[in-house]
């Protein structure tokens, strides 16, 4: 059974379509991404796939409950990590795990226990007792992640859930989720972070425009651009980019002494370049031959029309 | 529905609002605080007869107090970005009104309990069997039914409370001035007891009277009846709003 199936989402703000007849499945157990630029529909999607808002057309089913028929129990089996610490800062960082644990309906005991585990675990042990208000805000999203996950959720989704933190506050996050997602959690992720989609998602759907643009694991996304391979040189001086125009090479970037060559066939463009070499008296210090990265596929299908 | 995740999220939201809201400035300052001046500005340098304006002074304290909490609630969740995150959980809009409305009603039903414990203890009233039987009833339905007005004065807020608290201000001045607080529900004739019969206070004033031994003006019947009324209503119309506005602001 999918943790979540997606089926002809719309949603409209006045003539605006935000979201328009998206569909997707996530199985179980995957960590999943869900990338696109700013207003692209990922906020509006993650909404309806969270209960917070209700589709004008399609379905949402999680764990195989339809998120319209019955909103409570679909909700019961997620939790929710936004992306700023959204707790109550009035109350304790051990207050507000309880209280979440509250809603999913952990017993006063199991509560207790859990709480105090989680808040060892998160790097909060000993500030549990603290207002969170005195907290900084990699502690408040510690405490918001806690709450999220109190009640041992199936699904995870979060929503750029390290953005702005410190190093370390990230990294405990990062390994926090990955934990969960080893131990048999779905996790949904929306990022910016090109880079941490790629190291965290076994499968990414990239949305554009309310639609959806590519829905694939990020090695296959990558291998479908042939044509951003690249390959970067380093020289022990500055060249001009003019003299390697030629045909297998489509672009070429400069970076100091560095050079960065685009090109479908990375074999002929090497050897562009070594002729180059030979004929300026040029001196490589580096050679590397580059796959398209994630960054690069997301870039080409997200950019605006020219 | 499953009734036992309803009844969970309802209790759950309850005891939130009472941890997070019951010590916010705003609530003692609308809710206790003017209250009181209202009744010392009213009341000091008079020679007026406690007896006769006490029903109508420990409605108005119920009413102030039931519906303090209710309007800070969702503003106040939408400003800290608590509100999105709530409704991720499992509760629903009517789960969320429900919850802010016991929450309402439990600190009125406090304040109100502690202000009628005072009235006891100052002017002694002949407490009957009639008295025995509406007065919890007059308590429960009047801290639900101010509570629940609350609530419907907060459904199309945004992220400032301070815009609602006005909002709930405007509504609620007026409402004490012509609901037989002041001037009693028996002097009042013609159009001005017309006016008066549109506040849901009125039905409180005058069941307060009944119950603690001065004379009624509507049958007290017909007094509980209409609370309830005015209950269900406030309730499915903050419903009806706060499904539409619950993301505004967010």
């Amino acid at each position: 059974m999918p943790a979540i199936v997606a089926e002809g989402l719309t949603k409209r703000f006045g003539d605006f379509v935000a979201v328009d007849n998206v569909s997707f499945e996530v199985p179980e157990k995957q960590f999943f991404g869900l990338l696109g630029p700013n207003g692209a529909g990922k906020t509006t999607t993650i909404r309806m796939l969270t209960g917070v808002l209700r589709p004008e057309e399609g379905k949402v089913f999680i764990m195989g409950v339809d998120m319209d028929r019955d909103p409570l129990k679909a909700k019961s089996s997620l939790g929710v990590i936004p992306e700023v610490g959204n707790v109550y800062p009035d109350l304790t960082a051990r207050e507000n795990l309880e209280m979440f644990g509250r809603f999913y309906g952990l017993t006063r005991r199991t509560r207790s226990e859990r709480a105090a585990a989680l808040l060892e675990e998160l790097g909060l042990g000993g500030r549990e007792d603290e207002p969170i208000k005195r907290f900084s805000k990699g502690m408040k999203q510690r405490v918001s992640i806690g709450c999220a996950i109190i009640h041992e959720p199936k699904l995870i989704f979060l929503d750029e859930p390290t953005e702005g933190l410190d190093v370390h506050s990230r990294r405990m996050i990062v390994d926090k989720v990955k934990r969960m997602n080893k131990a048999g959690s779905t996790v949904v992720l929306t990022t910016h972070n090109i880079e941490e989609a790629n190291q965290l998602c076994d499968r990414v759907c990239i949305v554009n425009r309310g639609n959806v643009v590519a829905l694939d694991t990020p090695s296959n996304l990558r291998s479908t651009f042939e044509g951003a391979r690249s390959v970067e040189v380093l020289f022990d001086r500055p060249v001009e980019c003019s003299e390697f125009s030629d045909q297998c090479i489509t672009r070429v970037e400069e970076k100091g002494n560095k050079m960065r060559f685009y090109t479908s066939d990375p074999d002929e463009a090497i050897r562009k370049v070594m002729k180059v070499r030979g004929e300026k008296g040029l001196t490589i210090l580096e050679l590397n031959t580059l796959a398209p990265s994630l960054e690069d596929v997301f870039v080409k299908l997200t950019e605006a029309p020219q | 529905m499953n009734l036992s995740i309803v009844a969970r999220g309802v209790s759950s939201v309850a005891i939130k609002d009472i941890k997070v809201y019951y010590k916010k400035a705003p609530v003692f300052i609308f809710g206790l605080i003017l209250p009181t001046f209202l009744f010392f500005a009213f009341f000091m340098g008079r020679n007026l007869d406690l007896r006769t304006y006490y029903p109508g002074f420990l409605a108005m304290s119920l009413f102030f107090t039931a519906s303090s909490v209710g309007p800070l609630i969702t503003p106040w969740e939408k400003q800290t970005g608590t509100f999105e995150r709530l409704l991720t959980l499992p509760v629903s809009i009517p789960v969320i009104i429900m919850g802010d409305t016991l929450a309402g009603a439990g600190f009125g039903l406090i304040i109100s309990g502690l202000v009628f414990a005072f009235g006891l203890f100052i002017t002694p009233f002949e407490i009957g069997l009639l008295s025995l039987l509406t007065l919890p009833l007059l308590f429960a339905l009047g801290n639900l039914c101010f509570a629940a007005l609350g609530v419907l004065l907060s459904s199309p807020a945004g992220p400032v409370p301070a815009n609602i608290m006005m909002l709930s201000s405007l509504v609620r001045f007026p409402l004490i001035f012509i609901s037989g607080v002041f001037v009693p529900l028996s002097e009042m004739s013609g159009a001005f007891l017309g006016v008066t019969m549109l506040s849901p206070l009125t039905y409180l004033v005058d069941g307060f009277n009944q119950a603690l031994g001065n004379e009624g003006v509507i049958p007290m019947a017909i007094d509980l009846l209409v609370l309830l009324s005015f209950t269900i209503a406030f309730l499915l119309a903050a419903n009806h709003v706060l499904k539409r506005k619950a993301l505004k602001g967010l």
